[in-house]
């Protein structure tokens, strides 16, 4: 099988990153996977901590904390100066968590999105405030349990949509990319640097303290997702030519929510819910892509 | 080349000749004429720059410090509003150490709505480490403009450079435009020695001890008082190309007064007209003009102030359950100062509301009647 991965790591260890965190990991693959040439723009978050703090830095690529909700606009700033300044072929990196993504970023990214800011944005989904201590986003999924959600007082929405969001503004490249499909992620990545425009790339980080798992089933949760269908892996060109990833068999979602401490308090019928709303939004996703 | 320009226009100008590489931008009034001018100019190619369309202050000033850190000069221009939006990243891009310009056009703060001009929401944002610089006139608007990147890029601080709504932003004056060849021998290329490059990389604004923090701190303070004099030689230089000098304050006939008016903005052409005509009249009154707020010209201001004078502080601004802002940073500048001064302060202007020469006669005949003593503020043309 051909090498899709370089040798070359960008991210070092000696991080502050939690025992299992699938963000460092996948920050790891995606800067590999672009290479040196990129300077990488973080808002508030796990990615920003995770860094370490000075002198030290985790990563050996230009890195630039910004304002939580800014992650797109400072990108693209950035990136309309180097070309100022005659550097035309650096990758800018928007680096930012669920958070700093669907919601307090969230305009700064349609902003970005409608211009068709020339930024690559990888919007790391660990599906709560984790960093602050797990506390509900817009990507909580229904039934989850965070402390601001305790289960007396569920989440009861379901979790935004933010790739459909992403491809109604018509951006020429949109991926959901898993952790434990590296070769899918690092491809996703490879072709998203080689469009100009807005690129989007959702990447969903299992999360063990977060999440109420063990660090050592990271990667075994990300496939559970995908393999459920609560995280299927497609891409989207310019919000309309879908194009689904190779995809394991189906099982039902049941699988990966018995393993997170998260959903423990779910009764059988209410994963039956959430079953039917995933089959729904797979069949919605389906259609899409025909 | 003199040509009649309005204050918005002669920002524009200065932008252009400043070659200013990334703008970024979001309308509102009265600050959008200088937007749709940049967007002018950045279409007809007669400014090489990158303008970005945002679609929130937020965002303008969020492109700004990824263009600055990408090493580009950077400028936005924004009023009110849009300036209070900013206020998370003015921190941010001071506490980056970014060169960025911004001009703000003073508009009072709603609520309820007025488009009038007043400076709370720039001395709103008095602590966000960003140096201030108020303007009289449309041609100030220019120079400043073109020193202001210069002093930035020297101190590594950014300029807030600010002009009245509708007084200064929107009313014709005749205006010299430097010719480009002066301007790039007073501005060359921004030069950066840390800027994100992925041939010499390094993490910017990562968390740090509080002993780090503090001493972060402490060189934004110094380089803040070092602006005061680079500022100064600067005007010197710029003199020394342009003919136009500029100064942190400017007094005008305060040697022998009996009242100092303390001008800030637009209102210091009217107390020039209303000086000149008092004079006339043998009345002994003078004022000082401050265009330097941040870093504040205490020194200057107690020059200036010497010799126990009755100083009448036009403050066209308020800050709620003390004062007018610049009588408390006056009172504190001047503070043991012997003989004493005495200082009232005056809020004036609020909303745009006119402050005219003879609104000021008749201030100034009421101070010297004892009518109006230092202690609370007194409302000009609010009284009762």
């Amino acid at each position: 099988m051909k090498r899709v991965v370089i040798e070359e790591e960008l991210l070092s260890s000696g991080h502050f990153a939690c025992p299992g965190c699938g963000e460092t990991l996948a920050f790891r693959h995606v800067l590999k996977a672009i290479g040196r040439k990129v300077a990488v723009i973080t808002t508030a978050g796990c990615g920003s901590v995770v860094d370490g703090y000075w002198p030290l830095s985790a990563s050996k690529v230009p890195f630039f904390h910004c304002s939580f909700g800014t992650a797109a606009a400072t990108a693209a700033g950035l990136k309309a100066g180097l070309e100022m300044i005659g550097d035309r072929r650096t990758t800018v990196l928007a680096w930012a968590g669920d958070g700093g993504t669907f919601d307090i970023g969230f305009q700064s990214l349609s902003g970005a999105a409608e211009r068709n800011e020339d930024i690559l944005y990888c919007c790391y989904d660990n599906e709560a405030y984790m960093n602050t201590g797990i506390q509900r986003s817009s990507a909580t999924p229904k039934g989850s349990w965070t402390t601001t959600t305790p289960i007396q007082n569920l989440k009861e929405e379901p979790k935004k949509d933010i790739d459909a969001i992403l491809a109604a503004h018509r951006i020429p490249y949109l991926a959901t990319a898993s952790l434990a499909f590296p070769e899918d992620l690092a491809r996703k990545v490879k072709k998203a640097k080689t469009i100009k425009g807005t690129r989007f790339i959702h990447l969903l980080i299992p999360c063990p303290p977060g999440w109420r798992f063990q660090p050592d089933l990271t990667i075994k949760l990300s496939r559970l997702a995908v393999e459920s269908r609560a995280f299927p892996l497609y891409e989207v060109e310019y919000g309309m030519r879908y194009q689904f990833s190779p995809m394991p068999e189906k099982i039902p979602v049941k699988e990966y929510i018995r393993v997170q401490g998260r959903f423990s308090h779910l009764s059988k019928k209410q994963i039956e819910v959430i079953q039917r709303e995933i089959d729904t939004r797979w069949e919605e996703l389906v259609d899409r892509a025909h | 080349m003199r040509q009649l320009l309005t204050g918005n226009d002669a920002a524009a100008e200065a932008v252009k000749l400043s070659r200013v590489q990334v703008i970024a931008a979001y309308p509102i009034t009265p600050q959008t004429s200088i937007a749709e001018s940049l967007s002018d100019l950045v279409s007809k190619r007669k400014l090489d720059a990158r303008y970005m369309r945002v679609e929130s202050e937020t965002s303008a000033l969020a492109c700004l410090i990824g263009a600055s850190m990408a090493g580009a000069r950077a400028f936005t221009a924004t009023s009110s509003q849009g300036l209070a939006l900013m206020h998370e990243l003015l921190h941010w891009a001071s506490g980056a150490r970014l060169p960025i310009v911004l001009i703000n056009v003073n508009r009072s703060m709603a609520s309820p709505w007025s488009l009038g001009t007043d400076h709370i929401d720039s001395l709103s944002q008095r602590d966000t480490g960003w140096l201030q610089f108020y303007c009289e006139k449309a041609q100030e608007v220019l120079d400043t403009v073109i020193i202001a990147f210069r002093l930035a890029e020297k101190l590594l601080l950014p300029v807030m450079i600010l002009s009245d709504g509708f007084y200064l932003s929107h009313f014709v004056e005749p205006v010299s435009i430097p010719n480009q060849k002066q301007v790039d021998r007073f501005l060359p290329e921004r030069k950066t020695r840390y800027r994100l490059n992925p041939k010499d990389p390094h993490t910017f604004g990562g968390g740090v001890s509080g002993l780090i923090f503090a001493k972060l701190k402490k060189d934004m303070q110094k380089r803040m008082e070092e602006a005061k004099g680079v500022f100064q030689s600067l005007s010197e230089e710029f003199e020394s190309i342009f003919g136009r000098k500029y100064a942190a304050v400017e007094p005008y006939l305060t040697e022998d007064a009996e009242i100092v008016l303390i001008t800030i903005g637009t209102i210091t052409g009217t107390a020039r007209a209303f000086v000149d005509q008092a004079r006339q009249e043998g009345k002994k009154v003078g004022f000082l003009k401050m265009k330097m707020f941040r870093p504040f010209p205490e020194e200057e201001a107690r020059q200036a102030l010497k010799g126990g004078k009755r100083i009448v502080v036009l403050d066209r601004n308020i800050s709620f359950g003390a004062e007018g802002i610049f009588s408390q940073e006056l009172k504190a500048a001047l503070y043991g100062m012997d003989p004493k001064p005495e200082v009232i302060d005056v809020i004036a202007g609020l909303g745009g509301l006119d402050v005219t020469p003879e609104g000021l006669r008749d201030l100034c005949q009421k101070v010297l009647r004892g009518e109006i003593r230092s202690g609370k503020p007194y409302w000009m043309g609010v009284e009762g």
